[in-house]
């Protein structure tokens, strides 16, 4: 305080400068915060209440919204014509009715069956052709967990299956592929016929575009696969590099869900109404042992997928209660409403004996 | 400080009032002895040991010090004798190390300090049992990751911050200093410094490690240091070399001998030890030794031997962390953790028991089932393969699950609330209407951890002295020989510049002003001629020669001009010296010998023979002067009390009656007395007391208690000159402040060393005592009168609150305060009732009363009374003062607020936060407690849901898993939800949300009792919370699931819709129910959401992983996107329509606040605001 004063009264031709560095300097040295918008959280901001018209709105448009939606998904799963057959109790001969796991284990018995299905409705092409499993937990944590993405991937990491007991090795030599999954692989068949005409079932593309570009190699074949004393499912034909296996790519690329369809093939063409198929099925694959059953599908497809109502009905249900709740609201609005920000609502103007202390 | 407490303690006659006060009889003794018993309790439950006032700790010491050392518990010290000092024990060297690593021991102590967090050892736990091949349910890298990146940048920062700390540690081991070697001087590094050597320091230069003064420049061995690096107090202390040494040094003989000193400990206000020095043994105490860090001061040199070194010096013992505590709302949300823990506990039950059963169902189908294969065939024998049993199978069943399910635990949040608090103190710091402008101080965050329980304070303990009021001692009236003086407030226009004198064509100024009676300058200038002008001039003459002020002559720009400044430890001695300064009376120069004081501009050069220092007991000082006329007289000042025991009974009766009156006035006035008085000595009187002196001074034995004797001995039959009236000014904008706490619900107790009557009457200018109120006053003497006045005061009380109340209910008197009563109660009384069963009646009686006032409390009565409290409410209390006195009291509150004002630093480095006024409490409290309070309910609350929400999406899939703990979600994503996924907006919205605006929290103090309701973190919003969670995880998990029943999806792409589902809900819940949204809020949600997007993208593409891919095979189909509205409305749904309800129809004053001031309606009274404003907050632009 005395220092600005002392300054003007010495030297007149410093003195200009001496006060403003030295009140630069103060400034300099202060601890004062500088001010910012930020640091006096006074940032521009935006304040949303929910007012009741707000709340309204936003149910309206939720209901408006999502009951069409719900509608087309419906609809969409409507036109989606599927049939579905289950076969693995059906194809069992009467006489091993009561021992299907011997008919199944055995080599001698006849695995072939005839299944006859008719087509409800118009299935225009692609008709696409699945096998449904049930009570197999592919998702199970010992099953999912033995595979080697890695020797899949490379020949180079032919010998990588610490991850594949117990199918990891046999005859002291790696088996590619390796592990509990490749070795359950499915391995019924069909052969579809329509007024004894065999239909042309395209297995090709079946598999992701990228599973077979990257995740399963072009220079890995199958090696000592399916040799073991426990023979688990499909053997693989040891000249044809695992990418273009691709039942097998389609197999390995496990299932969320203990029921689960996997693509076995498509028909590419159109199936007329009423029209009787004949399917032979070489029944070879083992769910007798666990009590799972085996379905063959096949169902046509729209932009939803395959029949499923529940996105169609979930979707019908939240936007009436959407709407439900709207004209709710309304009804509440204008029976009892409230002056937002009325002061006289606050606790202490409301009640003045009810002071806090 | 230290002069503060002697100042208010020296009052000791209550004044008897009109009021009720009954029973007052001063027994301070007994109140010191009740104190002293209280001190030891209380030392025993206090964490550190609190000094309560150097002088009380000082005369402690020097009774100790005459026992004798234990051989054991004491260092030997032979002085200018390094060698031998150091052969027997290894004492430390001076080099300090504050760096906590070197490059080797880095790593090892890094990561063991490290995990001293329970935290990190509950990740450490999970990851290691991850290891374990049976267990391993995420990958090596996937499960280590978290913990890494939170080791790393922790470690990170360690090591940057060890790495100043060592830079500066080289730069301060490397200072030179002089030291005795071979019986010169020489310059050595003070880390080759040793004890036993002999250090010469020179003015202005700092001290490198401890030591006994020997000798100084003074003849009379008195140093003068400035221990502002040690505990922040500016003023310049005196320190005192040996009289047996002091010769030795000035006549260059060589020095021998053995220094016997207690072992190094972080008092650095005490010091015991004995000096034996040719064969006499000579008692050192505090007074003996200067420490590391002071800097020497007025002093040319100082000659002292180093007795503790290094980090075995007091600074260094001392320089530890801020306290910790914990904070209220941590303390609640354990009980909340532990049910979490319990429900983490119960699923992994589930898991296990069902997956027990599972095994059990299919124990004949194991050994072939396609997905499982019990048995391996690979080799010659069957083995099982992985199958342990059905004990250990169900044991690591539920190990596993505690992995995958462990986020249920949000370990993450006690690391996110750390980042918050930290987000939160630094906008604490950097509030602009926190910052002190006169003291150039910002607001300060000691203790990170409890920002929150600033948003639900109850009960405020406020110092008065230095936090109500500014502390500023100024000089405003003088009772002068029964003529009071104290029209101060014209002020002529000569009076402007101040009183100055030339000498040697050189202006000498003090430095402040000080307003002066023109009458009474009148009567100082024409000196000694009247009788009046004689009492007039030794009146000033005692108030510029009786102290211990130390006069600093500064330079200013200009050379001819120059400032004196007055350094004491005492504010008042410094306002009496300005003041005596001010009317002619310039205390020049100050030894230990004599002082120089210009006396209307002629220069008088006294000699002090004899000092007394200020001491509880006696209540005054005294200084013997030596007249240059050969004359000697003492002159006192004290307490009215202990100067009027001692006055001359032949006095003047009348005076004395009048300057009863006129103090009596002074102190209505709230302005703090001081009586003054003097007596000549004839030769004989003199000589007997100076061998008295002598004697007492040298002795070795009690030499506390033969100099206070001899000083009462002297000190009696005193002429009385006058008193002193010195204003402590109010603070800028307290009775405001104490206005806005009241009605926010906080109770305000003032306790006070001060006396009644300064008490109250500050108490009815800071607005704290209306004049609608009753006062219950207490002033007792005993335990039974203490029980009576209480309990006739609970009576009194509770009539009084039930005819208001009627009043209220009848009269319908808006947002009155109801109970007028305010309760008095001073310290004697208060020494019966703590820790008596009298606490009990007294906290009825102080909870029926709106404010409390307990005057000439003792420090460790503070502590008491917050305590009192704090034992039985569960509310918040805080407590805020600036003197050491404060500091039990700071450490005993929940929240302890420090003032940096004039006393020193103790309370501020005893505090959790500090501050530059009393009125920013306002600010802290109202905006910054209720904001922090707000955010930090609010994001437990969310970090419970957050991971709880995940995990139940988790635990739904482990049923369709033959309860196997897959999890569909990658381990990647589930390791990264909480740390990139999720932690970011939590974070975010925790710093920078705010739900009403500062301005509106100002004006209506009451939305503080949103805090007192507890109503942003309790049980019940915990369980809504959680059932909540329940229904969105549901939704988020089985609308995927019956959408893709029995489809071809596989468990990678449902594993990702999952993932994202979760995150963009979780970021959703929070986007809802943010308050205000700045760009930062929306860089924070959206930024995450796009974030996760990202990282889903880049796990899936990684062709080694299973799911390789899938995010872009899933995205191109409709169902996914479909799934993913339906699960964020469907999930959403239920609380916002509770939400809509709550806050239309049950609405909390938050939010009819936070409407109102969207929609400006309170813009009516904008007028109030407007007058509140510049008081609350000053445009500081």
């Amino acid at each position: 305080m005395d220092t600005n004063g002392a300054t003007t009264s010495s030297a007149a031709g410093g003195g200009s400068t001496s006060t403003s560095d030295s009140s630069l300097l103060s400034k300099k040295n202060s601890k004062k915060p500088q001010y910012s918008r930020f640091t006096q959280q006074e940032l521009p901001a935006c304040k949303p209440i929910l007012t009741p018209g707000l709340v309204i709105t936003t149910f309206t448009i939720i209901g408006i919204i999502f009951i069409p939606i719900g509608l087309v998904s419906l609809s969409a799963s409507e036109h989606v014509v599927e049939i579905v057959d289950r076969y693995d109790e059906g194809c069992v001969p009467p006489n091993y009715s009561n021992d299907k796991l011997a008919y199944i284990q055995s080599s001698r018995t006849n695995k072939s069956c005839t299944r006859t299905l008719s087509v409800p409705k118009l299935m225009k092409s692609p008709v696409f052709i699945y096998y449904e499993l049930d009570n197999f937990y592919q998702n199970h944590r010992r099953y999912v967990k033995s595979r080697s993405d890695k020797q899949l991937r490379s020949k180079a990491y032919e010998r990588e299956t610490k991850n594949c007991d117990p199918q990891a090795v046999s005859l002291d030599a790696p088996i590619v592929p390796c592990g509990l999954i490749a070795w359950s692989l499915f391995n019924d068949t069909y052969g579809f016929f329509v007024k004894s005409k065999m239909l042309e079932v395209n297995k090709k593309n079946i598999a992701w575009d990228s599973d077979k570009e990257h995740k399963f190699g072009s220079d890995v074949y199958p090696k000592n696969f399916q040799t073991g004393g426990l023979i688990g499912g499909a053997k693989l034909n040891s000249t044809t590099p695992l990418s273009e296996q691709e039942d097998l790519i389609v197999w390995m690329r496990t299932a969320a869900l203990p029921t689960f369809r996997k693509l076995y093939g498509r028909i590419e063409e159109d199936l007329q109404a009423n029209e009787q198929i004949t399917v032979v099925i070489q029944n070879h694959y083992n769910t007798y042992s666990f009590g799972g059953k085996k379905k063959l599908v096949l169902s046509t497809t729209s932009w939803i997928g395959g029949k499923n109502d529940f996105i169609g009905i979930a979707y019908i249900t939240v936007g009436g209660l959407c709407l439900f709740l709207a004209v709710n609201f309304i009804l509440l609005y204008v029976i009892k409403p409230r002056a937002l920000g009325d002061p006289s609502y606050l606790s202490w103007n409301r009640s003045p004996a009810g002071n806090p202390n | 400080m230290d002069s503060k407490i002697p100042v208010e303690n020296l009052f000791s006659i209550e004044p008897v009032l009109s009021s009720s006060s009954r029973r007052s009889i001063s027994t301070h003794s007994k109140a010191s002895s009740g104190n002293s018993i209280r001190e030891v309790n209380f030392s025993d439950l206090g964490s550190k040991p609190v000094r309560y006032g150097s002088h009380g700790a000082e005369s402690e010491t020097y009774s100790m010090s005459q026992k004798e050392i234990n051989d054991e518990d004491a260092r030997l010290v032979q002085i200018n004798d390094p060698v031998k000092t150091n052969e027997r024990f290894e004492f430390a060297g001076n080099s300090i190390r504050t760096g906590k690593y070197s490059i080797l021991t880095f790593l090892p102590r890094n990561l063991f300090e490290q995990f001293h967090r329970v935290a990190y050892i509950y990740f450490l736990v999970i990851a290691v049992l991850n290891q374990l091949p049976q267990l391993a349910v995420f990958g090596r890298g996937a499960s280590i990751m978290p913990l890494a990146i939170v080791l790393l940048v922790t470690a990170v920062k360690d090591a940057y911050e060890d790495y100043r700390r060592h830079r500066s540690d080289t730069i301060e081991n490397n200072r030179l200093a002089s030291v005795l070697v071979n019986d010169h001087f020489q310059q050595k590094k003070w880390k080759n410094i040793q004890v036993g050597e002999i250090i010469k320091i020179h003015a202005n230069e700092t001290i490198p490690c401890d030591m006994v003064l020997l000798s100084t420049s003074d003849p009379t061995g008195v140093a003068y240091v400035q221990t502002i690096n040690l505990d922040g107090e500016s003023n310049l202390k005196t320190r005192y070399a040996k009289q047996e040494t002091v010769l030795k040094i000035t006549e260059k003989e060589k020095i021998a001998g053995l220094i016997k000193c207690e072992k190094p400990n972080r008092n650095i206000y005490g010091f015991q030890a004995n000096m034996e020095i040719d064969g006499k043994r000579v008692s050192l105490g505090p007074s003996n030794i200067i420490l590391r860090g002071c800097e020497l001061k007025n002093t040319a040199w100082a000659v002292g031997v180093a007795v503790y070194a290094g980090r075995e010096t007091k600074v260094m013992l001392n320089s530890s962390g801020a306290p910790s505590k914990r904070s209220r709302l941590e303390t609640h949300m354990n009980s909340e953790i532990i049910f979490l823990s319990l429900f983490l506990i119960a699923l992994c039950t589930v898991v296990s028991v069902c997956a027990a059963v599972w095994l059990r169902r299919h124990r004949d189908e194991l050994d072939y089932l396609p997905f499982y294969r019990r048995k391996d065939f690979s080799e010659a024998e069957e083995e099982n393969y992985n199958y342990y049993g059905w004990g250990l199978e169900i044991f690591f069943t539920f190990l596993m699950s505690v992995i995958v399910f462990q986020i249920m635990i949000p370990i993450s949040l006690y690391i996110s609330m750390e980042l918050v608090r930290v987000g939160q103190a630094y906008f604490m710091i950097r509030d602009t209407q926190m910052y002190d402008e006169s003291s150039d101080s910002r607001f300060q965050c000691r203790a990170l951890n409890i920002n929150e329980d600033l948003g639900q304070i109850k009960y405020v303990f406020s110092d008065k002295t230095g936090t109500l009021t500014e502390n500023k001692m100024e000089f405003q009236c003088a009772s002068i020989w029964g003529v009071d003086y104290s029209g101060g407030k014209a002020t002529s226009q000569d009076q402007e510049d101040g009183y100055f004198v030339e000498v040697d064509g050189k202006v000498l100024r003090p430095k402040m002003k000080v307003k002066t009676d023109p009458e009474l300058l009148q009567i100082a200038k024409n000196g000694k001629e009247t009788k009046d002008g004689c009492h007039v001039h030794d009146f000033f003459l005692a108030l510029a020669a009786c102290n211990t002020i130390v006069p600093l002559i500064l330079d200013t720009p200009d050379p001819i001009v120059k400032l004196i400044d007055y350094q004491g430890e005492s504010p008042d001695e410094q306002a009496l010296v300005y003041a005596a300064a001010s009317y002619g009376f310039m205390l020049i120069e100050r030894t230990s010998g004599h002082v120089v004081i210009d006396i209307q501009g002629v220069r008088q050069r006294f000699n002090v023979l004899g000092l007394h220092e200020f001491d509880s007991d006696r209540k005054r000082m005294s200084v013997i002067l030596g007249f240059p006329d050969q004359s000697v007289k003492v002159f006192v000042k004290g307490a009215d009390t202990s100067m009027f025991s001692v006055m001359d009974r032949s006095m003047n009766i009348n005076v004395k009656r009048i300057t009863e009156a006129h103090l009596y006035s002074y102190s209505s006035l709230g302005l703090r007395t001081l009586v003054v008085g003097m007596r000549e000595l004839s030769t004989s009187e003199f000589d007997d007391w100076h061998s008295a002196f002598e004697a007492a001074s040298t002795a070795l034995m009690g030499r506390a208690s033969l100099l206070r004797k001899v000083a009462s001995n002297i000190e009696n039959n005193l002429c009385i000159l006058g008193a002193s009236g010195i204003e402590d000014k109010l603070q800028q904008g307290v009775p405001e402040a104490i206005e806005s706490l009241r009605t926010a619900g906080i109770k305000v107790w003032v306790l006070t060393g001060d006396k009644q009557e300064t008490a109250i009457s500050i108490g009815y200018s800071s607005k704290l005592l209306t004049s609608k109120m009753t006062q219950i006053i207490i002033n007792s003497n005993s335990m039974e009168s203490c029980r009576k006045s209480l309990e006739d005061a609970i009576i009194m009380s509770k009539k009084l609150t039930t005819i208001s109340g009627n009043i209220n209910n009848t009269g319908g008197t808006l947002g009155t305060v109801l109970t007028p009563v305010a309760l008095i109660i001073d310290g004697t009384s208060l020494v019966y009732i703590l820790d008596s069963e009298l606490e009990e009646r007294l906290f009825q009686l102080a909870c029926n009363c709106s404010v409390v006032l307990c005057c000439r409390v003792a420090p460790l009565q503070k502590a008491g009374i917050v305590s009192l409290v704090k034992k039985r409410t569960v509310d918040m209390t805080l407590a805020i003062g600036d003197g050491a006195n404060d500091v039990s009291m700071i450490q005993m509150a929940d929240v302890g607020v420090g003032i940096s004002g004039q006393e020193g630093r103790q309370a501020v480095m005893a505090s959790d936060f500090a501050m530059g006024q009393f009125r920013f409490l306002v600010t802290l409290l109202l905006v910054h407690g209720h904001w922090n309070y707000q955010r930090m309910g609010y994001m437990i609350l969310y970090n419970f849901y957050r991971n709880a929400v995940f995990v139940l999406v988790l635990f739904w899939y482990v049923l369709f898993t033959c309860f196997t703990l897959t999890t569909a979600i990658t381990e990647w994503s589930s390791v990264l939800y909480s740390v990139i996924y999720t932690s970011v907006p939590t974070i975010v919205v925790g710093i920078l949300d705010k739900d009403l605006n500062r301005r509106t929290l100002l004006k209506y103090p009451q939305l503080y009792g949103a805090g007192h309701r507890q109503e942003c973190y309790n049980k019940r919003l915990f369980w809504i919370t959680m059932i909540d969670t329940f229904w969105q995880s549901a939704v988020a998990f089985f609308i995927p699931l019956l959408a893709y029943w029995g489809g071809t999806i596989d468990a990678s792409s449902i594993g990702d819709l999952w993932t994202l589902a979760v995150v963009i809900l979780v970021n959703l819940h929070l986007a809802m129910d943010v308050i205000r949204w700045n760009w930062i809020t929306h860089v924070a949600i959206w930024g995450s959401i796009i974030a996760t997007f990202i990282c889903v993208i880049i796990i899936d593409a990684i062709p080694t992983l299973v799911g390789y891919w899938a995010i872009f095979e899933i995205v191109k189909t409709g169902k996914f996107w479909l799934c993913l509205l339906a699960i964020i409305v469907a999930a959403l749904i239920p609380r916002f329509v509770v939400k809509v309800l709550y806050q239309l129809y049950t609405p909390c004053d938050v939010q009819i606040a936070r409407e109102a001031e969207k929609f400006r309606t309170l813009s009516e009274s904008a007028a109030v605001e407007i007058e509140m404003n510049p008081i609350l907050d000053p445009p500081r632009r």
